[in-house]
């Protein structure tokens, strides 16, 4: 490799450092994006000039990442905010699929005299890269709503999923020993299977942590694919995102006051027992916009909760036309944002910023919780887990620990809400019960349109 | 030195300072992050290209055809939609609208 491709690629690896550097504060976030697609575009570029006379097929390659790019653009443009999750978790997937096909590919050219070092970061490569597309699938499917997004458990699980373990180290050690495709291949398949094996069993409400894992997992992944091509680009970029990824995992899960050993293995244990996840008949107390109206109009400090119904709903727009009646009223109003509320950490705020709510509104966890029992009324649109009290009271709960919103301590809650199903973690919801609490059914659009008109004819 | 020390070492290092660089990110900004990083692991799209670029079996060169396509739609994809997030953190703050039908306007086109 010539020494101006080695500074080249050396230069890509310090455009990534910089890329997530710039993508951890708000206001250099984009430009890090957008340094990171600069430095990945030249990196792709380079073997196009060095190699010019040795690389071949170099129209087909031409041509799949002509595919390739039309898809990703299709997907990424035409995909709602609200279905973000799952598009990362689709991304993340296809690369990990992509870095396991070329370890796959980099076998052929092994033999019993490479060392064996670089024959056990291949079958890494191998059984990482697959877990992870498998995994990410799986995710797709369940935030996409394609299957439950309750935990999927069978008698057996944990043991198929010990005994692939054990398999796929027995088979690393013979593609060590003897490298062939054909033990690749088995690998490969192995590793799919633990894939789905690992991620069935996660509830729904925890799926944007696995996604965050696998995303580290593909980056470990395309480390070790760079140390096996002797690639110094691959080898950084993939290990920064490794490490990157693990460690915002852990934030996330802290987050949530869980650990990632409960999240992923959890529900094999048979330990957290999830509530019936069906409607329940006991008495609540519910109300029309006009009665609603009247309570939101004369208050004067009002909380917004929003959650990820809102977001389905379409209606954040309507909700912030209603947040500026409010203000115009002489109302304080604000938004309490849970630091998972939507499906990902943050992703609430990608959504109002999305219908152009003020970033002042928008106050986190931590600062606006001592403001609940000072506020006349909270307004829950679409949320449910993060108001859930059980996350406090009930230890056997599968939220519990997870810190929440205190809304249960302000004077009148009222919950907008479809049906009285259970979140998106399947357990009920005492907030609901509670005497304070006023239930106003409906779309969430249509019901805050009408609450709009009737605030308005005040 | 070892070449293989040099490799862990380069590996040791870049493990430090990816956990350096994110350490004081806002959960704001968890969801952007993510997906971006998610898009920097798509330069194993420039691994697929060497393998694909160097076979001389046809199925291989299928399959590292697949590999690039897959490597990609990662890494495209995944920078215009981070791209497509970050757009709403940094774009200007609209003066506080008094009428609904204000209101109204500068949300055309938002919902789809």
């Amino acid at each position: 490799m010539p020494t101006w491709v080695q500074l080249v690629y050396l230069a890509c690896a310090v455009c990534f450092i910089l890329a997530l550097k710039g993508l951890s504060g708000p206001k250099t976030a984009r430009s890090g994006n957008i340094l990171g697609a600069i430095a990945a575009v030249v990196a792709c570029v380079v073997p196009f000039i060095y190699l010019r006379d040795d690389l071949k097929h170099i129209p087909l390659i031409l041509v799949a990442i002509a595919i390739g790019t039309v898809g990703g653009v299709l997907g990424a443009q035409k995909v709602q905010m609200t279905q973000m999750p799952q598009m990362v978790a689709l991304f993340n997937g296809v690369g990990g699929g992509a870095a396991a096909l070329v370890a796959l590919l980099e076998l052929e050219h092994m033999g019993s005299s490479t060392p064996w070092f670089d024959l056990a970061a291949t079958a890494f490569t191998i059984v990482v890269g697959s877990v992870s597309f498998s995994g990410s699938m799986v995710t797709f499917a369940k935030l996409q709503e394609l299957i439950t997004g309750r935990p999927i458990v069978f008698p057996g699980l944990p043991i198929a999923f010990g005994g692939g373990l054990i398999a796929s180290l027995v088979l690393s050690v013979l593609l060590v020993n003897d490298p062939t495709v054909l033990v690749g291949v088995v690998l490969a398949l192995l590793g799919l299977g633990l894939g789905l094996l690992l991620v069935l069993p996660v509830g729904g409400a925890d799926v944007p942590i696995v996604i965050s894992l696998l995303n580290a997992f593909t980056g470990l992944t395309v480390a070790a694919g760079g140390y096996v091509l002797a690639n110094t680009v691959l080898l950084v970029a993939g290990t920064l995102v490794g490490a990157s990824g693990t460690f915002l995992t852990l934030l996330m899960a802290s987050a949530m006051g869980r650990s990632v050993a409960n999240i992923l293995f959890g529900a094999l244990k048979g330990g957290s027992t999830l509530g019936a996840g069906e409607a329940s008949d006991r008495p609540v107390k519910s109300a029309g916009p006009e009665d609603v109206a009247i309570l939101l109009g004369y208050a004067d400090r009002v909380i917004i909760v929003p959650g990820y119904g809102l977001a389905v709903a379409q209606a954040q727009h309507t909700l912030r036309e209603l947040v500026d009646v409010l203000i115009d009223r002489g109302a304080k109003v604000d938004y309490a944002i849970h630091p998972v509320a939507g499906r990902m950490p943050g992703h609430m705020n990608v959504l109002l910023a999305e219908a152009q709510v003020p970033y002042e509104q928008l106050i986190e966890m931590d600062e606006i919780n001592g403001d609940f029992k000072h506020t006349d009324v909270v307004l829950v649109v679409g949320a449910n887990d993060v108001v859930n009290p059980a996350a406090k009271t009930s230890p056997g709960a599968p939220i519990y620990g997870m810190p929440i919103l205190n809304a249960d301590e302000a004077q009148q809650i009222v919950f907008m809400k479809r049906s009285m199903r259970p979140g998106f973690a399947g357990i009920e919801n005492e907030l609901l019960f509670d005497p304070k609490t006023t239930l106003l059914f409906g779309d969430a659009k249509d019901s805050l349109g009408k609450l709009l008109a009737a605030v308005k004819s005040l | 030195m070892n070449e293989s020390i040099v490799w862990l070492t380069i590996f040791v290092l870049s493990v430090f300072v990816g956990i350096e660089v994110i350490s004081k990110v806002s959960s704001t900004l968890h969801t952007p992050l993510m997906s971006g990083a998610n898009a920097i692991h798509g330069i194993i799209l420039l691994g697929a290209i060497l393998v694909t670029g160097t076979t001389d079996s046809n199925l291989a060169l299928v399959v590292g055809l697949i590999a690039i396509v897959l490597a990609t739609v990662n890494m495209v994809g995944g920078f215009v939609v981070t791209d497509r997030m970050l757009q709403m953190f940094t774009r200007k703050k609209p003066k506080k609208v008094s009428t609904g039908s204000t209101g109204e306007g500068s949300a055309e086109g938002k919902a789809a």
